[in-house]
Order: structure tokens, then sequence, then C-alpha cells
């Protein structure tokens, strides 16, 4: 990070459920010790329904996001035909794998396609690419693989996984300086993407009511 | 069709010289079926195929001019290559279809270089089923339930459109393949030839010869019904 850099000093999580998948992201944006952005959505629009979670410097994330979603535009118009989940998570590898001594980008993949149904791929800093039943990323994951693991279960109904992911960024928020503020929610399914915004004086509260 | 110079009617002349080939897209995949002509006893047999492998899903099976159709195939597979590189998904067959198209189309363009004396029919299955197309000399393409190329390929189309494709499967397909390529050989006139077997079927998503039992029991099964029409007459 270079001295000024804005940050999403980030918690991140990414489900997938029955029907679909569920992601979810604070809103903290930061320069330092300096809140850039309290309102941040680091839930990024690939496609129809494919979202891209963002984690690490948001210029490098922004930067690739915009590349992925055009590349993602141009398949959909060349081919007639959405980009499945996996070829997006590609576009998005090759150019953190292939950049990787310039970029602090992590990144989750989520989205639902016709072929597989919903999915979720993780693409941590060093620019590997993991297909994962769900995924956490950014600096407040750290704080909650505990939580995750522990209540993590396949095939949960779309409400159950609302509220995983809610509880998991609230927890991850609790704990991690650099992530903060309120919660935003995205589910994409068949039908299409449902987003839920968590003002900060709703984000849930645990045994330490503060 | 008339134009001048590019000479697209020239290649269309040399695949009409060569032996015939044709493809099927039946209910649960494809078959390719090439009627090589040898041009020499002393060619060693199931050698210098003229049906290839492109990518796992895709077959190609060309006529004319051999050379020409093999840097077609190296093209369709650089192109399957780059797409599987770029995003991790097998080609398309309509994808395929229109790269190679857009290929072979380039070469009818420039005096530096001549248009291919090859026709290309492309075997696929994907995601969408199986798929069939048929590349021109000229560049143009179009997707078929079943086509032939070469010199047997009007007598090959009559036969073809007596087939119910789409209820058709490939086991069966294999054997009316045969047929036909026996049928639209011309004894008297041409040499030898080796019959070229390929199918892709749905469940498998893979081309492949097929197994030398079952194109040896479609070969025997076509002799013979020729046999029997020849004791009709």
């Amino acid at each position: 990070m270079k001295p000024g850099e804005v940050n999403l000093g980030t918690s991140l999580m990414a489900v997938t459920f029955k029907g679909g998948i569920v992601i979810g992201a604070d809103t903290r944006t930061t320069s330092g010790p300096y809140i850039v952005n309290r309102v941040t959505d680091k839930l990024t629009p690939i496609h129809d329904r494919i979202f891209a979670c963002r984690s690490g410097s948001a210029a490098d994330t922004q930067a690739i996001a915009d590349i992925v979603r055009l590349y993602s535009e141009m398949y959909s118009v060349n081919f007639g035909e959405d980009p499945t989940i996996r070829t997006a998570a590609a576009l998005f590898h090759d150019i953190c794998y292939q950049n990787k001594n310039a970029l602090s980008a992590g990144i989750i993949v989520a989205g639902w396609d016709k072929y597989e149904g919903g999915s979720v791929y993780c693409i941590p800093l060093g620019g590997s690419l993991h297909k994962q039943p769900f995924a956490t990323a950014g600096s407040g994951s750290t704080y909650v693989y505990g939580y995750c693991d522990k209540n993590f279960r396949e095939n949960m109904t779309q409400q159950e996984a609302v509220d995983f992911v809610k509880n998991g960024i609230a927890l991850s928020i609790s704990r991690d300086g650099s992530s903060g503020g309120c919660i935003r929610i995205a589910t994409i399914t068949e039908a299409g993407v449902d987003k839920i915004f968590i003002p900060g004086d709703q984000v849930p509260t645990f045994w330490n009511k503060s | 069709m008339s134009s001048i110079g590019t000479g697209v009617e020239y290649a269309a002349k040399a695949v009409d010289n060569s032996g015939t080939a044709i493809g099927l897209r039946v209910k649960d995949g494809i078959v390719l079926a090439v009627e090589k002509l040898l041009q020499s006893k002393l060619l060693v047999p199931i050698s210098n195929r003229l049906i290839q492998t492109v990518d796992t899903h895709i077959g190609v099976a060309t006529a004319g001019l051999l050379a020409d159709g093999r840097h077609i195939i190296n093209r369709a597979r650089d192109e399957a290559e780059s797409f599987r590189n770029n995003y991790r998904i097998q080609i398309p067959g309509k994808v395929i279809a229109d790269r190679v198209g857009q290929y072979v189309q380039a070469y009818t363009l420039y005096s530096s270089v001549r248009p291919f004396g090859s026709s290309a029919i492309i075997g696929a299955v994907d995601n969408e089923g199986p798929q069939l197309y048929m590349i021109e000399p000229s560049g143009v393409y179009w997707g078929y339930y079943g086509c032939a190329i070469g010199k047997g390929k009007q007598v090959a189309k009559t036969e073809i459109e007596k087939l119910n494709l789409s209820e058709l499967c490939v086991r069966d397909a294999v054997n009316a393949a045969a047929k036909i390529i026996y049928t639209v050989h011309d004894d008297s006139k041409d040499k030898a030839f080796e019959l070229e077997l390929s199918w892709i079927t749905n469940e498998t998503k893979r081309h492949e010869f097929v197994p030398r039992e079952i194109a040896e029991e479609a070969e025997r099964l076509a002799k013979d019904s020729l046999n029997e029409e020849m004791e009709d007459d």
C-alpha cells in the first residue's frame, strides 16, 4: 500500500445456497486512519447475474472490475449468451495473476448461470483461483473463519444464507478496525438480483452490545 | 454466383473432385464419414487422416486439397485453444464455425494469397447439444442436420434426406453413414478407398474414431446391402 492510497480494508462473504448465491460486504473505505467513504458499495455488478466483491486497493480493483465488465459485455454480444461465472472468474484470474506484482486485489466472483446454478470463486492476493461453496475475503475475514466453518451448511434456504452472511459481516466489522459502517447484501438467483442495505444502527449485535 | 479473379470457383472445383465427406447431426450426437481415395497401394492404412480432432468435443472432416484441409484444422485447433485459455470453457460449435469461417474468407480477399481448396465439416457437441457446420472455400458457412461435400455430394445428399435424422441415434447413424459412403463410391471410375468414421455422443461429448469392431460391422452391413441391391437389379 503506497502512502495515501485508498484501501478497502474489508469484510467480504459469499455463500452458495439452494437456488443461487448471497454476497455481503461492509461499506468502509479508508486511507490510513481516515474513512474516505462510509457507505461504499463493494458489491460490483459485472454482468446481469454476476457480481464481484472487491477488497484491497480501491483503484486496482475498480480498474480490474471495469475491464472484466467490458469483457463480459463483449462476450455476451459476440456469442449471444451470458458468460458463465466460471468464465467471469477466469477473466478476473488472468488479470490478477498476470499482474500480480503490481496489484493489490482480493476478489470474490459470484453469481448464477444456467449451467452450474449459483457458484462462488475466490481470487486471493497471489492471483490463484478457487471454486468454493462459500468464501470470505478482506482484512476482516480472518476474524470470522471460525464462525463460518461452524455455521455454514450446504443447501441453505435463501433466508438462512442471508442471515449467515449478515451475522458474519457484523461479527467481522466488530473485530476488524478497517471494516465498518453498514452492511450491503445481494442475493443472485435465476430470478435476478436482490440488494439489501442494512444501515449502521441496524447492524446485528451479539453478546457485547455496544 | 460469379465474380472475377477471387479464385473461389476454382477452389470449389478442387473440393468437388475429391472423395466424399459427410456429416450427420442426429438426436444424440454427430457422425462424420469420409471416403478417403487411396492415391497409392503403398500408403499405410489409418494414416493420413482426413477426419481430425480439434478439441475434445470437436471433430472436423475435410475434402479437397489435403494440405489446405490440414491448415484449416490447425487454425481451428488454435482457435479452440485460445477460447479455452481466455474463457475456461470449451468453444461452442457456432463460435468455432464462425472463427474458422472468417479465417477462410480472409484468404479470398488478397492478391498475395489464394483461397483454400478445401471444405470443412465441423461437428461438435456443446452445451446446446450436437452442432454441425460446413464451411465452403468462400468462407460462407451454414448449420446443417446433414451435409455432404466432394464428388458424391449430390447422391449423398439425397440419401441423407431419406434419413430421419431427428430420431436417429448415433449408433444407427454410423451404419447409415457407412452405407452412404459405399453407395456414392464409384468402383469403376475411382481408386480403392478407405472409410473414415468418427462420432461425438451427447453422453461422452468426446470426438473419437468409431471403434474398429463397430466400424467393421458398419462396413460389412454397407457392403451386404449394396450387394443385395445389385442382385435385385
